[in-house]
Parts: structure tokens; sequence; C-alpha cells
């Protein structure tokens, strides 16, 4: 227990410098976060950019090529074991046995964790109260929708009281409202003091997250709260403001507007385009231009970033330095 | 604290509700291998009789069909037809209507009335070796018996009689020699298939990604996922011995518990073998698949159709590596020869190595390629 105690003792997770190398491809490149207790945290980033193995790094599955993490105190290079034993994991596909029931599936999970008998009783009825499980604990995990797939799973992984949850895409493929409820839940559980590691693709979830950090090919690009994030000299340069262009045209109103002069960066966001512009342009002067080229716009507004705005922004920008670097 | 085995208890009650609740791929994959030992047991009589014979008999005279009924009585020879010109006999062969024809020219009795040497045309299908092997041999020894007859003054013995006499199985009983064997082959089906199966199906589902992030440690849920099987492999042991020797009355010579302790050392191989197997797979076709490459070596590899013995040097060397070549050696030897413990450790302690080797093999292939994958 002496490595412990270099661990600041309020972080939950506390990454320094992870490297993740696999012969000579580095998947994670010298990554550094803190996790408070009780946050919850969306760690996003597009497909094969790293996620998984800084999830596998902090569990104790993958060794760390180089650099340190202390998962709730205990340092996962020498305690892989006691890290096991206090934190939860939900994989995306639930990870359920199909052919056991509910409650089968719940004490299954509760003894791997070693819980005693009257220990694992007590629980799993907290549990079956807390996800609303009551009306299915005879049923085959197999016969339940994805929602209640979701919740089982969620339960299975807290029977045993973790203190931090790793949910790695928790909400991949289920309806809109199972989704709505799922987060509700970890508003909850995060108000008791539990703390979250959330993967996930959709932005509005990553704007419901209190702190969210983007990887993009092994590199974190970015690491804050929401609004700390949108505030970025990177996303939002002095002197600049973005607009959204609301047409029905928005592929050709796309190439021209990125022709114009005082036009940062353009992209399309569904019916409309997102832009940044110098301050000097008039959003008069750019629905003049635009209609003088034969674009109908419905609409322009100044708009206030988004969490994708910015991940786009921050994307551009570190693959203009990665091709820089190549030549 | 450390420990090795953790999460074993909660794997192993699993696994026996899985198996529990897939009563019906338990139930066949025990009820498949009797019924191949029905097939095998009755079916199949490796003692050549009553080969399908035709005969074009020029000669016609008694000595002709002296030799004749000399042919009919060894028992291996079944004449189906009588006919009249070589082309009928050949056309017979071809056609798959006998395996031999056997001609006896028009000088024949001429011939043998003068002390010359008369000649007899056996013509032998050799599209199944087996049978050609046995036509060769006793129309050869008919021919020199008839010929020593005619030499020798009446009365004489022989200079040197040869008397075989067949151990084990006085009776030449196809399935005595084949069951044992199949023992092996059956346990090995089973056993193998069950594991990879069961393991496999987790990487499938995604359990198994997550089972290596809970406290669970790796000997703890393969032995856990193991057990189950083992009991199962050999309560399937059990029901093979039984049906052999009540069904198929296959005496065992030697001592059932030997028989049943060394079987321990072989399904412990077989599991393994399923487990490695299951580290490789990630589909349950692909697992089939792997299972197959395994059991075919066992069964043209392990002596249990063709003798060890006689195979080319490579493919004896190769059967040694096979575990189904100890584990009939130790079969046949306590069912049939009746021998003992002293006879047999040796195989029961090569199948132990193989089954910890593999086993060992296999857990650092999950470390390495699944776990860390």
């Amino acid at each position: 227990m002496s490595t412990a105690s270099q661990n600041p003792p309020e972080a939950s997770i506390s990454a320094e410098h992870l490297v993740r190398r696999f012969g000579q491809f580095t998947a994670v490149n010298d990554v550094s976060f803190r996790v408070e207790k009780g946050e919850i945290f969306g760690f996003l980033g597009p497909n094969g950019s790293g996620k998984t193995t800084v999830i596998k790094m902090l569990t104790g599955l993958l060794p760390l090529s180089e650099g340190s993490a202390w998962v709730e105190g205990l340092d996962v290079r020498t305690n892989s074991e006691d890290v096991r034993l206090r934190i939860g994991y939900m994989s995306q596909n639930f990870s359920l046995y199909p052919d056991l029931t509910v409650m089968e599936n719940l004490q299954f999970y509760g003894r791997v964790y070693g819980l005693d008998p009257a220990r694992l009783k007590r629980r799993i009825e907290e549990t079956i109260q807390l996800n609303g499980l009551g009306p299915y604990t005879d049923r085959l995990s197999a016969r339940l929708s994805g929602g209640w797939k979701q919740r089982l799973a969620l339960g299975c992984a807290m029977l045993h009281e973790p203190k931090l949850l790793f949910l790695d895409e928790p909400t991949a493929g289920i309806d809109p409202v199972a989704r709505r409820q799922l987060w509700d839940l970890l508003f909850e559980l995060s108000a008791h003091g539990i703390t979250f590691f959330v993967t996930t693709h959709y932005m509005d979830e990553a704007e419901r997250c209190s702190h969210v950090a983007y990887i993009y090919y092994g590199k974190l690009i970015a690491d804050g709260t929401p609004n700390s994030l949108r505030e970025l000299p990177d996303v939002q340069p002095d002197g600049t403001y973005r607009v959204e262009i609301t047409t029905p045209e928005v592929t050709r109103a796309l190439r021209f507007t990125r022709t114009l002069p005082g036009i940062r960066s353009a992209t399309i966001f569904g019916q409309s385009i997102h832009a940044l512009i110098d301050q000097h342009l008039e959003l008069d002067d750019l629905r003049a231009q635009l209609s003088k080229n034969g674009i109908a716009v419905a609409e322009i507004r100044p708009l206030a970033p988004s969490l994708e705005d910015v991940f786009v922004e921050l994307t551009y920008k570190h693959q203009a330095l990665l091709e820089a670097a190549r030549v | 604290m450390y420990n090795g085995f953790r999460g074993f208890r909660a794997v192993f009650y699993k696994e026996i509700l899985h198996v529990r609740r897939d009563f019906g791929t338990l139930f066949f994959s025990l009820i498949i291998p009797l019924l191949q030992m029905v097939l095998l047991g009755f079916g199949i009589d490796t003692n050549v009789r009553q080969v399908n014979t035709v005969v074009y008999n020029a000669d016609g005279r008694r000595e002709s069909r002296e030799l004749l009924d000399r042919l009919k009585n060894s028992d291996t020879f079944h004449i189906i037809r009588y006919v009249e010109s070589d082309h009928d006999i050949n056309d017979a062969i071809i056609s798959g209507h006998a395996r031999v024809g056997v001609k006896i020219p028009v000088d024949y009795s001429d011939k043998l009335l003068h002390g010359q040497s008369a000649q007899v045309l056996v013509l032998i299908d050799g599209s199944d070796s087996t049978v050609a092997g046995i036509a060769i041999n006793v129309t050869t020894s008919i021919g020199l018996d008839e010929s020593l007859r005619r030499v020798l003054p009446d009365r004489a013995t022989f200079a040197v009689d040869m008397r075989p006499q067949l151990l084990f199985n006085p009776d030449s009983r196809s399935p005595n020699f084949f069951l044992p064997g199949l023992t092996a082959i059956l346990l090995l089906n089973v056993t193998t298939f069950l594991t990879a199966f069961a393991i496999v199906r987790e990487k499938e589902r995604g359990t198994l990604e997550q089972l290596f992030v809970t406290p669970v440690q790796p000997y703890g849920l393969l032995l856990g996922k193991l057990l189950p099987y083992f009991g199962i492999g050999f309560f399937e042991l059990c029901l093979i011995l039984t049906a052999m020797r009540f069904a198929f009355r296959v005496p065992i010579h030697g001592s059932v518990i030997l028989l049943a302790f060394l079987s321990l050392p072989y399904i412990f191989v077989s599991l393994s073998l399923g487990i490695l197997i299951s580290s490789k797979a990630n589909s349950q076709g692909e697992a089939m698949q792997l299972a197959f490459l395994t059991i075919l070596p066992s069964i043209f590899f392990s002596g249990y159709i063709f003798p060890r013995e006689t195979m080319p040097l490579v493919f004896r060397m190769l059967s040694y590596l096979v575990p189904a070549s100890y584990f009939i050696n130790i079969t046949r030897g306590v069912i049939l020869r009746g021998a003992g413990v002293q006879h047999l450790w040796i195989d029961g302690l090569a199948l132990f190595a193989m089954g910890a080797f593999l086993l060992t093999v296999a857990a650092r292939r999950f470390r390495n390629k699944v776990i860390m994958a």
C-alpha cells in the first residue's frame, strides 16, 4: 500500500503520461488526465483512436508501456487485482448470459465479486429495486428488450458497490427513452458520490458530462468541462464568431462559403452550415454574398460552439499538425 | 489476498446452469456416441467372409468340382454364378457383382492325371485391398494344400505344422477390436467439442471480456468451466463402457477401476485441447472446424483403424503426438489383454504431461491473444 500514498487522495482516476505500444504502433501516446470523485467523465474519440486501450490499461488488463495510473487510490501497475474489486465495468454489448434468468445473472456476478450470501441477497434486492427489475426476475435475459438488458447489465456491474464505473458505449443501440432513463440514473448515482467513466459517440450525451476528454489517434487533444472547451482559443480564436447558415442547398453553399474571404472554417451539420468567421465580416454582408451567387438562405444566426464544433475544430487543427510533422 | 483460483465456484455453478438449461445439447452429445457405437459395433465386420465369386469351369470333371468344393468350404468365397466364357468373368468383376473370378481351364483334370502342373486362373478385384489380400491368401493356401495332398503319401504328416492361436480375441470378433478404440475417439469428441463451444460462446456474447474485468482469475475461470465437462466426459465413459460390456458383450479382462483411473488424464488432455481451440476460434463455426482437425488424426494415426506399426516413419512419429494413441493402448490393454498398471503407467503419464502442456499453452494464449488483444 506504500504506492497509494504517492497519489493525490481525492482523485478517482489519475493517469500520468500513459503510453501503450503494440510493436511499432503507438496506440496511446502520452495521455494524462484526472477524474475527480463523483464526476461523470465523458471519454470521446473516433473508433480506433485508443479509447478501449485506455480502459484496458486503467482496469489492469493491459500493462502500461510507460507512465503511471492510479485508480481509486491503487496503482494499476502493481495492484490490478484490487483495482478490479473496486471498479465496475459495463461493455457495449451488455455481457449478460442470455440462457440465464435475470436473477441468475445477478447471482453469478455477485458471486464473482465474492459477496457473501447475506450481502449478495441484500444487494440483489437493492439493485432490483433501484433498476425496477422486479417484474422480470425469473425471465431469461435473452427475452429482455435492449433497455432492460442495459439496466440489468448496469445492475450486475454495481452489485459489489464499486466507487467507479466504466461504461463503454452504454447507450449504443438502445431506444431514446431508455437512453434518457439511463442518464437520469447516472445523475442520481453520481449525486451519491459514484464516479462514471463513460465512452460515447453521442454529442448530446457528451454535453451532459461534467468533464469531457477527446482522444484522437492516441493523443488527448481536449480535456475539461464542456464550457471550458467551448472557450478554448483554438475553438474560438479572438476576433472571430460562429454562425449557423440554414439553407436547402447545403453542399453548394458549403463550397461557396469556403472560398469567401473572412471565413476561417465551415462544416455541414444536417440542413445547415456551421462557420467560424472573422468579426469584420457582418452577417448581412454574408447573406448578400450568398444570395448574389444564387444560394437561397433560410436563416443566418450567431451560434455558441457545440461540443461537436469543438471536437471538429480540434481535430482539424491536430490533423494539420500531424501533416506538418510528416513534411 | 491473492487467490489464483478466485471465481472458480461462481463459474462452476453458472456452467452447470448452462448445461441444465441446454439439456438438448447434452442429451445429443451423450446419445450420438452410443449411436456411433451401435453402427460400428453391429455394422462393421473386418473378417472377410462369403466374397462374391464367379466361376468359369471349362473342365467340368470330378477333379475340378472337388477344387470348387474346397473353395466353397473355406467360408471365404460364395459362388454366385457359373459362367461360360472369359468375357463373362471379366464382366461380372467390372460390374461389381463379383470380387473374384475363378477359371478352371479345359485341361485341368488331364494335367493332374498326368502328374503335370495344372493352372487355375484367379482374378481378384484389387480395389479393396483387404478383400484382395484375403482372397490371395486363401486361394494360395488351398492350392498349396491341394498340391501337397497329391504329392505326399496318405497319412503322411506335414514337416512343419504351424498352429496359430489367437490370444485375447479367440473368435476374432470385430466389436472386441473396434469398441475399445472407439471409446477413445468418442470421448475426445464429446469433451473437446463441448469445452471449446462453452468458451467460444462466451467470446461471441462478449461475456468473456466482462469476466476479465472482474476479479476472476484465469485458472479459476478455466477450471470452473472445465470441471462440469470433466464430469460429463467421465459419465460418458461409464456409459460407453457399460454399453460395450453388456450390449456388445466385449469382455473386460483387466481392472475397470484402473481403466477409469487412466481415463482421467485422457479426459484432461481432451478438455485442454478444447480450451486451446477456444483460444484461437472466435466463433462456434471456427471452433467446429478446428475440433474436426483434431478428430481426424485421432482416427487415422492413433491405431484405431490402421495399425501404427505399418505406417511410414513420419506418420508413426506423428502418431506419438496424438493423445488417442496412448488411450487406445490403454483401453485395448485393459479390456482385451488384461494389462495392469505396470504395463500402462507410462501411457497415463504421457497423457498427463500432454494435458499439462496444452493447458499451459492455452492459458498463455488466453493471456496474450485474448485478454490483451
